[in-house]
C-alpha cells in the first residue's frame, strides 16, 4: 500500500529582511516577506524524495491566517498532493501547546500517516517544540534533527544530527521527524503547478470542522506560556578597531590590548 | 492539590560523558531555589551514573534523584520521557530546566505536553520574581532581532530548556553534601520506539563540539575555499581551540554542517570567538554574540561583525592568522 505522508509548514516572516527600527527601537515589519519556513521545505522535500523512491501521498497542512494558504500553494507547486489550511480566529494567540493541540486534532480528522514531518524548528520563535507536542498528542514515536532517511520495509534508518556527532537510529512507521538543513536540497516549485495552484481553493478546517477540539485548550487562552515583554536586545559596543599598519604590526597591537585586558588566548 | 516546589535540574549524561550545561543549570538552578526558599534537585536518569550523583551535589543539589537502569543506557525520547514525567506526578516540582540540547530540546516539549504545562525554549535570562514566585523566562527570537520575556503562570511545572554557554559553571565544592535517592520507573521493551544502531563521527571531524568550546576559530566567505580552513585550523591547534563556521562556507561545502554557528546551525558562548573572513549577518550573530570576547579578522571595514567586535582587524586573514598563528606558537615555546 502506498505510504501517506504529511508535512507540516508554517508561513513566516524573512527574518533575514527583518530590520529594527533605530528610532523606536523596535521591529520593522511591514514589507518583510512572507515565505515557506526554510526547515519545513527541507521536510517537505523529504517527504516529495520518499514519494519520488517509493509512491506515497503527500499532504501539506499549515494553521495560520487565511494568507498562509500561499505557503501551501508553494508547496503544492514544489509536489505536494494535497493542501489543508488550520485557520480559525479561536486559534488565534496559540502558543506551542495550544498550536500542537489544534494541529493534533485536524490530523486526526484526515486520517492515520505513517509519517509526518516537521522542520526542525521555525525561524520566527526558534522553539522547536511543536513537532515533537504533536507526537506526543497523537502518542506518536519521534524522531528530531533528522538529517539521513532510508526507508526499509516498516522500518526507517535514521541519521540523526547531535552536537558532537551523528547517531543511526532505527524506528518503526508511524513516525514524527523533524528535519535540519543538511536533510536536502529542497527543489524548485514548478511554475505550471504553482499557476494551476493560483487558482484553487485551499481545503479549510475551522474550528467548527474539529468538534472534539476543547474551547478552554485553544488560541491565546488555551495557552500556558504568556509573553509579558519583548525587547531590542541590547547591541554590543563596537570595540577597539586596529585599522593600520602590516600584518605584523597588527597581530601586535591585538596581542598588546588582550594582554592589557588580561585576556589569554 | 498538593502544593508543587522546589527547583529540578535535568542532568544530561550522554554516552559516559556529563554535558557541561548541566552543571551551567545547577549554578543557575540553585540561584532560583535560594530566591524561591526550594530545594535544588539533580535528576539524573541513565545507566551506569551513580557516580555523578556526587558531581551534582558538589556543584550546589540539595537532593539528587538517580534513576539507574540498563533501558536508559542511550538516551531514547520515549523512555526519558516517562522516566521524568513519572518523578514529576511523584514529586510536583515548581520548576525545570533543561540543557537546550539536542537531546534536551528532543524531550522538553514532550514533558511539557504530557504535563500540560507551559515550556520556554532556548533561554538566555533566568530570573525569578520573588513578589509572584513565577519565572521569568528571557529568550531570543526572530533570528535574535527581538527578546521576549515569558511566564508560565498558572501550570506547574514551569519549565524551559536553557542554551549551553551562556550561564558560567558553578565551582564544584566537594564538601558539600546531600541526598541521593534511588528511584526506579518500570519501562517496557517495546514502550521505547526508537533504537541507537550506531553513533557515527562528524564526516571525519570526530569531537566537535562548538557548544561546549572554549575558544572557537570561524570562517567565512573570506576563508575562500575548502583548502584555506587549514590556516584557520593551524591557529585552533595552537589554541586547542575547535572550528566554527558561517552559513556561507558551509553552504559552500568548505566545511560539514556540523561547523555551522548561526540561526541555522548552532549556538555558541565560548570565552574568546574570532570570526576570519565572517560579514557578521544578523543570523550569524544570532548564534555567537554571546561570546565573552568577539576577535574579528575581515577585509572590509564596513562589514556588521566589526559592530559585535571587541577586537576588529581590519586586513587579509591570510597574513593576519598565520602571523598570529606564528606568534602565538613562539609564546608557547618559551
Amino acid at each position: 500500500m502506498e505510504m501517506k505522508i504529511l508535512v507540516c509548514v508554517k508561513q513566516v516572516p524573512d527574518t533575514t529582511e527583518i530590520r529594527i527600527d533605530p528610532k523606536t527601537n523596535t521591529l520593522i515589519r511591514s514589507g518583510v516577506p512572507s515565505i515557506v519556513n526554510p526547515f519545513d521545505k527541507n521536510a517537505l522535500e523529504a517527504a516529495l524524495q520518499l514519494k519520488d523512491q517509493y509512491g506515497a501521498e503527500v499532504t501539506v497542512l499549515s494553521m495560520g491566517p487565511a494568507q498562509a494558504a500561499d505557503a501551501l500553494r508553494e508547496c503544492y507547486a514544489m509536489g505536494a498532493d494535497h493542501m489543508v489550511l488550520v485557520s480559525d480566529r479561536a486559534f488565534g494567540g496559540a502558543d506551542t501547546l495550544a498550536t500542537s493541540y489544534t494541529l493534533a486534532a485536524a490530523i486526526r480528522s484526515l486520517g492515520e500517516f505513517d509519517i509526518i514531518f516537521c522542520g526542525k524548528q521555525a525561524i520566527d520563535g526558534d522553539t522547536a517544540q511543536v513537532g515533537p507536542e504533536l507526537a506526543e498528542h497523537l502518542g506518536l514515536a519521534q524522531v528530531t534533527y533528522v538529517a539521513g532517511i532510508e526507508k526499509k520495509e516498516e522500518f526507517l534508518i535514521i541519521k540523526k544530527e547531535q552536537e558532537d556527532c551523528y547517531e543511526k537510529i532505527q524506528v518503526k512507521m508511524p513516525v514524527l521527524l523533524t528535519a535540519v538543513k543538511s536533510l536536502n536540497e529542497p527543489r524548485y516549485p514548478n511554475i505550471m503547478k504553482k499557476m494551476k495552484a493560483n487558482r484553487m481553493e485551499v481545503p479549510t478546517l475551522t474550528a467548527k470542522d474539529l468538534p472534539d477540539l476543547l474551547p478552554e485548550r485553544l488560541g491565546l487562552k488555551g495557552s500556558p506560556t504568556k509573553v509579558k515583554r519583548t525587547f531590542v536586545p541590547s547591541v554590543r559596543k563596537t570595540g577597539l578597531m586596529i585599522l593600520g599598519g602590516d600584518a605584523n604590526g597588527k597581530v601586535s597591537e591585538l596581542l598588546d590590548k588582550l594582554a592589557e585586558a588580561k585576556i589569554t588566548l | 492539590m498538593r502544593e508543587s516546589k522546589n527547583v529540578w535540574v535535568l542532568i544530561e549524561i550522554v554516552r559516559g560523558k556529563l554535558k557541561n550545561v548541566s552543571l551551567e543549570l545547577l549554578g543557575q538552578g540553585r540561584k532560583m531555589a535560594d530566591a524561591l526558599g526550594e530545594k535544588l534537585v539533580a535528576v539524573i536518569p541513565g545507566s551506569g551514573i551513580r557516580e555523578f550523583a556526587q558531581v551534582a551535589i558538589s556543584c550546589g543539589a540539595d537532593q539528587v534523584l538517580v534513576v539507574d537502569q540498563p533501558e536508559l543506557k542511550d538516551y531514547s525520547t520515549d523512555g526519558y520521557a516517562k522516566v521524568v514525567c513519572t518523578l514529576i506526578e511523584k514529586y510536583r516540582p515548581s520548576v525545570m530546566l533543561i540543557g537546550a540540547t539536542n537531546n534536551g530540546r528532543d524531550l522538553g516539549p514532550r514533558i511539557s505536553c504530557r504535563m500540560k504545562t507551559g515550556l520556554t525554549a532556548d533561554c538566555t535570562e533566568l530570573e525569578v520574581d520573588e513578589e509572584t514566585r513565577l519565572v521569568k523566562w528571557t529568550r531570543p527570537a526572530f533570528g535574535g532581532n527581538l527578546m521576549a520575556t515569558i511566564l508560565c503562570p498558572d501550570t506547574k511545572p514551569q519549565i524551559g530548556t536553557v542554551r549551553p554557554g551562556v550561564f558560567k559553571r558553578p565551582a564544584a565544592d566537594p564538601d558539600r553534601e546531600g541526598e541521593i535517592l534511588s528511584e526506579h520507573v518500570d519501562l517496557k521493551e517495546d514502550e521505547i520506539r526508537t533504537r541507537i544502531l550506531e553513533v557515527l563521527a562528524g564526516e571525519g571531524d570526530q569531537g566537535v563540539n562548538l557548544e561546549e568550546a572554549e575558544i572557537i576559530v570561524a570562517g567565512g566567505r573570506g576563508v575562500g575555499g575548502k583548502e584555506n580552513f587549514r590556516i584557520l585550523r593551524e591557529l585552533a591547534d595552537v589554541l586547542g581551540a575547535q572550528i566554527g563556521a558561517s552559513r556561507a562556507a558551509v553552504d559552500s561545502e568548505w566545511i560539514p554542517a556540523l561547523h555551522q554557528v548561526g540561526q541555522t546551525g548552532k549556538t555558541v558562548g565560548p570565552r574568546i570567538y574570532i570570526a576570519c573572513g565572517i560579514s557578521g549577518a544578523i543570523q550569524h550573530l544570532a548564534g555567537m554574540s554571546s561570546s565573552d570576547v568577539i576577535i574579528a579578522v575581515n577585509q572590509d571595514p564596513e562589514a556588521p561583525i566589526f559592530q559585535v567586535a571587541d577586537y576588529g582587524i581590519v586586513g587579509d586573514l591570510f597574513e593576519i592568522i598565520p602571523e598570529l598563528t606564528k606568534r602565538l606558537r613562539e609564546k608557547k615555546a618559551g
